[in-house]
């Protein structure tokens, strides 16, 4: 009977169900046992991390040396000038001085800084051509350059966009004082600043045997006042659109009040351990407009750290989080005793 | 007729072309309508109407919705009739407006084109599945004639034609509709089981066309030259007219009698042939079947708000946004455009307000994941892995019927865990629909038949045991016939395993499963009766009496009434039906020779010949030798004989009677002898099988033949019965009065072949019959005795009601001559009318049935279902409402109810049976106002309770159902309170009861009570077999006998048990999942939203976007979506047994507590929260930076998936690889995509350039400290929260979990104890069960036990509905009964103590004794047992293994002394203590709680060790 029974079964397979634990849903499983001493122990141990990271951050960023010289307002004739688009052509020259009661140690940055530029405005952001910037011949009218693509007189712009166009063409220099008379330049790295993959992968200058050849055809972007291909006369590794300024500009920074790398200190002579203390004049060329929009324009030193530069917040935030959740695990364990004495 | 003819509302979508094309057709022929049908086979005449015919529908069905050329462009045209596809179809469009800068065209189609694709490939997988069981239908093969070969020959289904002759057999599937043109069986009748289209199993009878049937000769299809005209096709399936035009000119009209219906199964005849009327989707039955319906659930309608609410914040978002943009671009001016506004391709600057609505459109661009786009595509995925796992649970496998679980509507899975009322059929449903005989009474003497209950224990004992073929199932040959019978059922699936894999709208094809029964109603369980010996015995002294006295023709009032009347009782048994006889090995042979007098008598001078004195027919006088042939053939010859002893050779027969009554008389010992032996042959070569259209007959057969009266031969005018002694009986059937509702009886007029007088039969309910009997005098005492019978018999039918059997009463009438002559005349006239034929023949059996003489009455068993009692009760304790409505008679219905636990012995019983609507109206006013008043008190007890443990009841409606009340409704009644002026209150009493029986209700009531249900109380409703397309959820159950409605359902379940495991078990894990998921998805979501929205802040509000495109556009497709479904598909909240043995924890899913209105809300400010953090975390970390927009919104990418994954974590239950590798998968997926992106193309994606990003940050420590403080950050309140309220506030569910980790050994002991609390209530009613045992007290009408205690009540009632006298004396002694000294004592304090309101509250109830002091206390304790023993705890958990009594002896607490512990158990009667007037009863019994508390504790001290193990957890 049993046989039978068997053998039918074999040749018609009834519809039961596998009884496969995935079908059944009987997966083992495991769940997160919230017990007292897991939760607390967890508690605490996260609480005394994030404290420990914390205290360390904190610690660290406190090395941070860094210095800011608003010049905007300091050279505010110049600024005056600038908000007339028509002077554009008219130089206009100004000077900073600032001190440093201490020395900055190590590798100190230079930045320039910029308020209430809005360069992560959605249309902004999108009004540049990747492509012809990795030197490719490219119709760039149908890229995002629009309207800075071509002059009406069928010019392409070398390089195309908004971003482009609208570069920060400040020039800096440092100039340090030692006493009162003596006047040394300080020496500034103008290359090596941007990143490496920028520099080498997607930024090229059109394949040709000089620059001025490889550009020609194109035109300099209206709001500036050399081509591209003049940008670093100097260096011509740092020329075209492999400019190290350039560079960094096109890579469009995430909020309105922020600050771009301009120039490295080069660590040679009287500045082999950074910037001494002592007193700075900053000489500007002063190009660029920001009373238009109610910006401000500033020059940044600071020097670096694995953290970055001169910012409390993650430090304070790890210490405060942990202290919360320390706290937390207090609560916790107080009721938890209470309960388990009742 | 025809004119009137009208289409079906309703047609398939698939028909819309064929209904385009029948359109025109009816423009061309505007004066016809009707359908004109010809014989195939026929030459084409000049008349032929070819483009009619070409338009009819052949027998091929197509239901698939695509072809290969149109898949594409329909499918998309479906897609986009969701309104969500076309708002996405409508952003990714807008991507495409240059002036909107927004993402990448091509790259924003992507999701959209994604997610149309899965709904396309799910699309074509059903459409291909459903092409696959069309051709499995269209392949099966039936028997069309054939004009060349001259026969039937084997076709395709789909090749039939309208107007093609089919023949068809016995247990086949009709394959079209079919105009009955010739049967096999002698009166031109077929039996079709319909259950496939309406879910009825009685068998439905169909008669061959008039004209047809008088057909000398057998059918001819090649001579069929009459034309049908009929209507056309239309889905209404309880019509059907037309009618026929013979060549010769004559008409005859068409019935719905007339009609085979597609996909009903042929059974109990053997052979019919027709003429096809309508073929494929024309049929009724398509015409009817809409495919499978889309209902949409509670939980979506309600997630729909939440979208919407969805798409009003995104507005919301989006026009502050663009508000602010203008104002950012007006700031700066006509003159002063900042170089980083950039102008438009024009080179001119947009104006303020230009660009506010341009940023408009960008920013629903941007922030379109706030609709979920992914949500729909999702919870259809979840739905459909739902399902399966549903389909796959071998716990809903019923291995009898060899079907499991079949879900046939896909997206209302977790409705099955909202569910608040079931409503439930009966018969069938809650029963097996199994009738078996079990006891009876003849002539007032009960025999209780204790053999047979124990043979039927034992098929119970055998089924709970399912596989085991050990001996101990019953007497060996019932084992074998059970074998044989299994046997037969895997042949059979063997046969139709193909068509088995159906899916959706083809039941028809299921109903092959119920080939597995050769004949309908016919277990062995229903077929082996054990008689009862006393009975027995006196059956055989009967026989052998009336073999003395046919041999010595002496009258037969020479027999005691007694034994008269039991020998008529069994003749009535076997004869007054309408089975009919087979055996398996010679199906009842089709009588070709027909005699031209037809029965039933037709005209007065065949009733005058026939009744010419004849002293008829045993089967010993007719040819002794022809029925000394072959055993094999007995039963065969013998019919065959017996159909030539007809009324015209009477005469003739007499003569040889009286030549051969000697040789009879010899011949009687041995014919009889011979008679049996033939019988156990044939029961040895394949007994006879009795044919029955409904269950209860084939029972009272089989149960005659048990002893051994066995009906042997039906023929249309004649009915043999195999006696014991006396052989072969035929009776001539004059007349056979069917059955209906309305006179709820059935008789046959019969001629008694011993005494040669008019006999009639009736069988019928008890409440008619004993109304039609003969009024006795109680002067003589002939009369006395008869009245004695009658009562004796009233109370053993009462009985039988109480124990749950199906009565009958038997009754029989003798008529003279002169009676039957003068009834026949009015009858005749009555079947020659033409007009109300019905309801003359209807008067007509009025009038025959009358002055009846009592014979007995029997008790049949229509055995529960296994398990049901459990699953009802813990359906019950699961917080549902069940209503049972029944057909069935109050008494019966009451006692099946309290058979299934549907009503328990402590509960009030509410019972209405009111004669008008004024009576109605008065009692439901009466009864609430009662518990009004004392719910009022309970009212105020519990919320001192809620006061005093901090519990707020989560929901108001179902805090109103009293616990402890059940309502009893019969038909009557209901037809009154379902009035509109008495619906709300009729509803407002009914929602207070926890359960809720309807009597005697018709099908239309059943639904009207559903929709009333579900429309007034706004309730979620389930109902099973009867009413499923009103409720929200229709259940069919697919069982032993076919499947019950299971077109129509959305489920349908092999068995009723099953329905715990669905509701409990799959419907609250549904549920949660998705209520989890849907949570979940709107959290992620506003999450991901929200990041965006706050950088609008930092970038002049001009639809920046921090996260990459790529990113943006994939987060949720790809990233987050996996761990969600996995989590939605498996989570599992609370472990199955869990669920199962605590069924309280599924009142989470009625009170939607997963996902209540304002949850959405709190998720919404959760993900703003962790969104806050997740932005400003790395905002404040990268501020004043030289920081790029992509290199600073990379980290917030990833900290949003961390974050939002970690979500998922803490809501996720429970873990199993799956869950871990779904979340390490998102993670690592999301990186490796990250890498491989930003290091593969540094020009690829125009806008935006984010070459080289990530490998960048992630070589910076920054990058990873930030993506580790910011979900820890964004996720501790609520982790905090969840901890917190785990410890102090835990949920029922979370305990559940609780319960869930204990070890095995504990989990048990701790249920055990649930379950011994519960029943340590039960001692405390002992005196109120005393009560119970005169079932009567349950049943009795309240009004009666009002009198007694309010006496200046009883004026107002005086014209109350009349009972039964005799009801109402056992109803009066009941409640004498219950009047123990010590409830007696509670009541008189009650009575005093208390104002008139109080003797209110007592009025209409049980067992009035204990009404107000004794059910409160249980009541609330037993609701409230989960919970408040939870609340009490004190908020603390321990405290709550502790404390409470289900875990004493497993917490720390163990030590207790018993007077603490008892104090504990005072606080625990707390609320009871209110009730001031009983005071002192409750502390008698809060005494005896502690006493068992006490016992528990010293029963359990080995669990103390066992007690370390606890830990204070956290949920």
């Amino acid at each position: 009977m049993t046989n039978k029974s068997s053998k039918r079964t074999q040749q018609h397979p009834s519809r039961c169900p596998d009884n496969s634990a995935f079908k059944q849903q009987r997966l083992p499983a495991s769940e997160l046992e919230l017990t007292a001493p897991a939760v607390l122990s967890s508690f605490f141990i996260i609480g005394l991390v994030c404290l420990a990271v914390g205290i360390c951050l904190i610690l660290t960023v406190l090395r941070v040396q860094e210095i800011q010289i608003n010049y905007s307002d300091i050279c505010s004739n110049c600024s005056k000038l600038r908000e007339n688009a028509s002077n554009w052509k008219t130089e206009c020259h100004c000077t900073a001085n600032f001190t440093l009661e201490l020395s900055m140690e190590g590798d100190v940055l230079m930045y320039y800084g910029l308020q209430n530029f809005f360069q992560n405005h959605r249309r902004y952001v999108i009004s540049r051509s990747n492509a012809q910037l990795l030197g490719k011949d490219v119709n760039i009218e149908n890229s995002n350059c629009e309207p800075f693509t071509i002059y009406p007189n069928g010019t392409p712009m070398a390089p195309c966009g908004a971003i482009a166009n609208s570069m920060f063409n400040d020039t800096i220099h440092l100039s340090y004082y030692p006493n009162s008379t003596t006047v040394i330049q300080v020496p500034l790295l103008k290359r090596g600043n941007s990143w490496w993959t920028d520099k080498n992968v997607k930024f090229f200058n059109p394949p040709s045997h000089n620059l001025s050849s490889a550009f020609a055809g194109s035109a300099r972007p209206p709001y500036w006042e050399k081509p591209v291909y003049l940008l670093d006369e100097e260096d011509d590794e740092n020329n075209g659109y492999k400019n190290d300024d350039f560079i960094i500009w096109m890579r469009v920074s995430a909020f309105a009040t922020f600050k771009n790398l301009y120039r490295r200190l080069s660590r040679i002579n009287e500045f082999a351990d950074g910037l001494p203390a002592g007193n700075y004049s900053l000489h500007i060329s002063y190009n660029f407009p920001v009373t238009k929009f109610r910006g401000k324009k500033q020059v940044v030193f600071s020097t670096v750290v694995w953290s970055g530069g001169r910012n409390f917040f993650l430090g304070i935030a790890y210490t405060i989080s942990g202290a919360v959740i320390l706290l937390a695990g207090f609560i916790l364990m107080a009721l938890h005793l209470k309960l388990r004495k009742k | 007729m025809a004119q009137e003819t009208e289409r079906g509302g309703d047609v398939l979508p698939v028909q819309k072309e064929k209904k385009g094309r029948e359109k025109k057709r009816r423009r061309r022929k505007k004066d016809c309508k009707t359908r004109t049908v010809r014989s195939n086979l026929l030459l084409p005449g000049p008349e032929a109407d070819t483009p009619t015919k070409s338009s009819m529908a052949s027998n091929q069905v197509k239901t698939t919705k695509y072809t290969a050329l149109s898949f594409l462009p329909k499918n998309l045209f479906e897609q986009f009739h969701r309104l969500a596809n076309v708002y996405f179809v409508f952003i990714a469009l807008l991507n495409f407006v240059p002036a909107l800068n927004a993402f990448q065209p091509e790259l924003a189609l992507a999701p959209v084109l994604f997610i149309l694709a899965v709904t396309a490939i799910k699309d074509l997988w059903e459409d291909y599945s459903r092409f696959r069981s069309d051709e499995e239908i269209n392949h099966m093969e039936c028997l069309v004639y054939c004009r060349n070969e001259k026969k039937y020959m084997n076709r395709y289904w789909k090749e039939v034609q309208v107007g093609d002759f089919v023949q068809l057999r016995c247990n086949e599937i009709i394959p079209a509709d079919i105009l009955l043109l010739s049967s096999s069986d002698p009166d031109g009748l077929c039996h079709i089981e319909t259950a496939n289209l309406d879910g009825e199993t009685n068998l439905k009878q169909r008669q061959v066309v008039r004209g047809f049937l008088e057909l000398v000769s057998e059918f001819d299809p090649l001579k069929f030259t009459s034309v049908i005209e009929c209507e056309e096709p239309n889905n209404d399936l309880s019509r059907f007219r037309g009618y026929i035009i013979h060549k010769n000119e004559g008409k005859a009209a068409l019935y719905k009698d007339n009609l085979l219906l597609r996909g009903c199964t042929i059974r109990n005849t053997e052979e019919v042939a027709g003429i096809v009327i309508y073929a494929g989707h024309e049929t009724k039955a398509l015409l009817n079947n809409n495919g499978p319906r889309y209902k949409r659930s509670k939980l979506e309608r309600q997630m729909n708000v939440d979208v919407l609410w969805c798409v009003l914040i995104l507005i919301v978002t989006c026009l502050f946004s663009a508000i602010g943009h203008g104002l950012w671009v007006w700031q700066y001016g006509e003159k002063r455009k900042p170089v980083f506004d950039v102008p438009g391709p024009d080179g001119n600057y947009l104006s303020p307000v230009l660009a506010a609505a341009y940023l408009f459109l960008t920013m629903i661009i941007v922030l379109q994941v706030l609709i979920p786009i992914s949500l729909y595509v999702s919870i259809e995925i979840v739905k459909i892995c739902q399902v399966f796992f549903i389909h796959q649970d071998k716990d809903l496998y019923d291995e009898e019927t060899d079907s499991h679980l079949q879900c046939r509507a896909l997206n209302i899975t977790e409705d099955l865990g909202q569910m608040q009322y079931i409503f439930s059929d009966k018969t069938g449903t809650l029963t097996e629909n199994k009738m078996v005989f079990r006891r009876c009474t003849v002539s007032g003497i009960e025999y209780s038949h204790d053999a047979n209950a124990r043979r039927l224990a034992m098929y119970q004992e055998a089924d709970s045991e399912e596989e085991d073929a050990s001996p101990r199932g019953g007497p060996l040959s019932q084992r074998d016939s059970i074998s044989s019978h299994q046997s037969i059922k895997v042949v059979h699936r063997n046969q139709c395993i193909k068509s088995h894999r159906r899916t959706g709208s083809r039941a028809e094809a299921k109903r092959a499963s119920i080939l597995s029964k050769h004949t309908a109603f016919s277990s062995p369980m229903e077929k082996d009766i054990t008689p009862d010996p006393n009975l027995l015995e006196k059956v055989n002294e009967c026989a052998r009496y009336l073999e003395i006295i046919k041999n010595h023709e002496r009258s037969l009032s020479q027999l005691t009434s007694e034994l008269s009347d039991i020998f008529d009782f069994f003749i009535a048994l076997t004869i007054c039906n309408t089975v009919v006889v087979t055996s398996p090995n010679q199906p009842r042979q089709k009588v070709r020779v027909r005699f031209e007098l037809k029965s039933p008598v037709k005209t007065i001078e065949d009733f005058i010949r026939r009744l010419t004195p004849s002293r008829l027919t045993s089967g010993s006088n007719s040819s002794s030798s022809s029925s000394l042939a072959t055993n094999k053939s007995t039963n065969r010859v013998c019919s065959s004989v017996l159909s030539s002893t007809s009324t015209e050779s009477t005469l003739l027969k007499l003569e040889e009677k009286l030549s051969n009554s000697a040789q009879t008389n010899n011949n009687g010992g041995y014919s009889s002898q011979q008679a049996r032996k033939a019988l156990e042959n044939g029961s040895e070569e394949g007994e006879l099988r009795y044919e029955a259209e409904s269950p209860d007959e084939a029972a009272l057969v089989y149960a005659a033949r048990a002893y051994d009266c066995a009906l042997v031969g039906r023929l249309s005018d004649q009915v043999s019965v195999e006696l014991p002694h006396l052989g072969r009986l035929t009776f001539e059937l004059l007349h056979t009065l069917g059955f209906d509702s309305i006179r709820k009886r059935m008789s046959v007029v019969v001629r008694h072949p011993l005494t040669d007088e008019i006999y009639v039969y009736t069988k019928g309910a008890d409440s008619v019959i004993m109304d039609l009997l003969l009024p006795c005098s109680s002067d003589d005492p002939r009369g006395k005795h008869q009245k004695k019978i009658q009562s004796k018999t009233q109370n053993d039918l009462n009985h039988y009601a109480a124990d749950g059997l199906r009565t009958l009463c038997i009754a029989k009438r003798i008529l003279t001559k002169e009676e039957y002559a003068c009834w026949l005349k009015s009858h005749l006239e009555a079947e020659s009318s033409i007009e109300n034929r019905e309801e003359l023949l209807f008067q007509s059996a009025i009038r025959i049935e009358t002055n009846l003489h009592l014979l007995g009455a029997t008790g049949v068993e229509d055995r529960l279902q296994d398990g049901v009692p459990e699953t009802i009760a813990n359906l019950r304790k699961a917080g549902l409402q069940i209503w049972v409505l029944t057909g069935d008679k109050q008494e019966t219905a009451v006692n099946i109810a309290y058979a299934c636990k549907l009503l328990s012995h402590d509960e009030e019983i509410i019972t209405l049976n009111a004669d008008s609507p004024e009576t109605c109206a008065m009692l439901l006013e009466q009864h609430l106002h009662c518990i009004e008043s004392k719910f009022s008190n309970n009212a105020v007890e519990r919320v001192t309770e809620h006061a005093h443990v901090g519990f707020v009841p989560p929901y108001a409606t179902s805090s109103s159902v009293h616990p402890n009340l059940g309502l009893v409704v019969d038909g009557r009644t209901l037809v009154y309170a379902l009035d509109q002026t008495l619906e709300d209150k009729f509803l407002s009493l009914a929602k207070r009861c926890r359960s809720v029986l309807c009597c005697r209700s018709t099908p239309l009531q059943k639904s009207m009570v559903v929709k009333l249900v579900r429309d007034k109380l706004k309730t979620m409703t389930l109902a099973i077999v009867d009413m499923i397309q009103v409720a929200d959820v229709g259940v069919g159950i697919s069982g032993p006998e076919g499947m019950q409605a299971l077109m129509a359902s959305d489920f349908a379940v092999p068995r009723f048990r099953h329905l715990e495991k669905l509701l409990l078990v799959h419907g609250h894990w549904c549920y949660s999942r998705l209520a989890n998921m849907v949570l979940y998805f709107f959290y992620k979501n506003a999450m991901l939203v929200a990041l965006l929205f706050w950088y609008q802040f930092y970038c002049g509000f001009s639809g920046s976007s921090m996260i990459e495109q790529w990113n943006l556009i994939f987060f949720n497709v790809l990233f987050s979506s996996l761990p969600q479904l996995i989590t939605g598909v498996l989570d599992k909240d609370v472990a199955a047994e869990v669920l199962i043995s605590v069924p309280q924890l599924y009142k989470s899913g009625q009170n939607m507590e997963e996902y209540q209105p304002h949850m959405f809300w709190m998720t919404m400010i959760d993900a703003l929260y962790q969104s806050l953090i997740c932005f400003f975390v790395p905002y404040f970390t990268y501020y004043d930076s030289d920081v790029d927009i992509f290199t600073w919104g990379t980290p917030i990418t990833t900290i949003a998936l961390f974050t939002i994954i970690l979500h998922l974590a803490i809501e996720t239950k429970t873990w199993t690889w799956l869950h871990w590798s779904s979340c390490i998968f998102s993670i690592l997926l999301f990186f490796i995509v990250a890498l491989v992106y930003n290091a593969s193309c540094p020009v690829c994606h125009p806008p935006s350039n984010p070459y080289w990003t990530i490998e960048k940050l992630m070589g910076e420590p920054m990058f990873y400290l930030t993506c580790l403080i910011s979900p820890v950050v964004a996720l501790l309140p609520r982790f905090l929260y969840k901890t917190l309220q785990g410890t102090l506030f835990p949920s029922p569910l979370q305990l559940g979990r609780q319960l869930n980790r204990l070890s095995p050994e504990i989990r048990n002991q701790v249920l055990n104890r649930l379950n011994t609390k519960k029943e340590s209530v039960s001692p405390r009613h002992l005196y109120a069960d005393s009560s119970l045992e005169n079932p009567y007290s349950n049943t009795s009408n309240p009004l009666k036990t009002c009198k007694q205690n309010t006496p200046s009540e009883v004026s107002s009632y005086g014209n109350e509905p009349a009972h039964p006298p005799k009801t109402r004396i056992e109803c009066t002694v009941g409640s004498n009964v219950t009047t123990t000294p010590y409830a007696a004592v509670l009541y008189e304090e009650n009575r005093h103590s208390t104002v008139a309101g109080t003797q209110e509250t007592s009025l209409g109830f049980h067992g009035v004794t204990h009404s107000t002091s004794e059910m409160e206390p249980t009541s609330v304790e037993e609701t409230f047992q989960w919970i408040s023993t939870a609340d009490q705890s004190d908020f603390s958990l321990l405290k709550w293994i502790t404390s409470t009594p289900l875990f004493n002896g497993l917490g720390r607490g163990v030590p207790l002394s018993p007077h603490s512990l008892q104090s504990v158990t005072q606080d625990n009667t707390d609320p009871f203590g209110c009730h001031s007037p009983c005071d002192q009863g409750i502390t008698g019994l809060t005494g005896q709680d502690s006493a068992h508390f006490q016992e528990n504790i010293k029963g359990t001290p080995a669990d103390c060790s066992k007690s370390e193990t606890f830990e204070m957890t956290f949920l």
